[in-house]
C-alpha cells in the first residue's frame, strides 16, 4: 500500500496556495543496488486534482521526476470547506487517492 | 476502477448508463476525462522527437513564460523549478530538459479556478537547457529556455 498524499491547500484573499507531497520512490530503472542489481523503473504516470469530485488539474509524468515529489499549484475563487482529492496511478498499476479540505 | 473504465469505454457505454456510477463515486468524472499517458512523448530520447510527439515542435518563444529556478543545482536529484504563463488562455505546461535520458519530464493540464503556474522537483542528469511548453486554448505552443548547471547528477547511481 502506498503511503498518503500529502495535500495543503490554504487560501489568501482570492487565491488558494495548493501543495500536493506524493510519496514514492520514482525509480528511474537505470539504478542499481548494493548488489549491482538494476532496480526496475517504478514512477507516477499520471496524477488528477479534483475540485468537489470535478477534475481541475491532469497531469502526466516521467521518471525524471524527483523521488517523493512535491507539487504546487494555485487558484483563484476556492472556497472554505471545498473537497480537494488527488489521485495517481503509477507504471505497475498501483494507485493512491487522499483527500483534504480547503482552508 | 482504471480497468473497469477502459471496458466501460471500450463497450461505448453511454451516459446513461453511467451516470448511476457516478453518483456513488465509484466512477469520479476524472476518470473518464483523464487522458492516456502520452507514451511517446514521455520516452522519446531527443528532445525535438519529445517536442513533435508533444505537438509542440514550432513552439513560438515567448517572454510571458517566467521560469524560477536555480544557476546551479548541487544537486541533480532534486530541481525545483517553478514555472508561470502570463499568457492568455493557457491551458497546460510541460517542461523539458534537454539533456535528460528523456528529455520531457512532465506536461500539466489546468482548468476551471487552476491558474497558469506549476512548481515541480526535476531529477537532472547534467548541466543542461530546460524549456517550459505552455500550450494555449487555440492549440498554440509558446516556449520559454533557462540553463540549469548541475554539479551531481540525479539519474544513475
Amino acid at each position: 500500500m502506498a503511503d498518503r498524499i500529502k495535500i495543503r491547500a490554504q487560501t489568501q484573499g482570492e487565491i488558494t496556495d495548493i501543495r500536493i507531497l506524493m510519496q514514492h520512490p520514482m525509480e528511474t530503472g537505470q539504478r542499481k543496488d548494493d548488489q549491482g542489481q538494476r532496480l526496475p523503473m517504478r514512477f507516477i504516470q499520471t496524477f488528477t486534482v479534483s475540485l468537489n469530485g470535478k477534475p481541475i488539474i491532469d497531469g502526466q509524468l516521467n521518471t525524471s521526476i524527483s523521488k517523493n515529489p512535491l507539487f504546487a499549484f494555485k487558484a483563484r475563487g476556492m472556497k472554505i470547506g471545498d473537497k480537494l482529492s488527488v489521485a495517481w496511478k503509477d507504471n505497475l498499476g498501483e494507485q493512491r487517492q487522499d483527500e483534504t479540505t480547503v482552508t | 476502477m482504471f480497468e473497469l473504465r477502459r471496458k466501460l469505454l471500450k463497450g461505448g457505454a453511454s451516459a446513461a448508463l453511467l451516470s448511476p456510477l457516478i453518483g456513488t463515486g465509484l466512477l469520479a468524472p476524472s476518470r473518464l476525462l483523464a487522458a492516456e499517458w502520452n507514451k511517446n512523448a514521455f520516452t522519446a530520447l531527443t528532445v525535438n522527437d519529445a517536442l513533435k510527439a508533444y505537438g509542440s515542435a514550432n513552439a513560438i518563444e515567448s517572454r510571458d513564460i517566467v521560469i524560477n529556478a536555480p544557476e546551479i543545482a548541487e544537486n541533480g536529484a532534486k530541481v525545483e523549478v517553478d514555472i508561470t504563463s502570463n499568457i492568455a488562455n493557457t491551458r497546460s505546461l510541460a517542461i523539458f530538459a534537454d539533456k535528460n535520458p528523456m528529455p520531457l519530464c512532465s506536461a500539466i493540464e489546468f482548468s476551471g479556478p487552476v491558474l497558469p503556474y506549476v512548481r515541480a522537483q526535476l531529477k537532472m542528469a547534467e548541466t543542461t537547457r530546460i524549456r517550459a511548453v505552455a500550450k494555449t486554448a487555440d492549440g498554440k505552443s509558446h516556449v520559454a529556455f533557462r540553463e540549469i548547471k548541475v554539479t551531481l547528477g540525479g539519474c544513475g547511481g
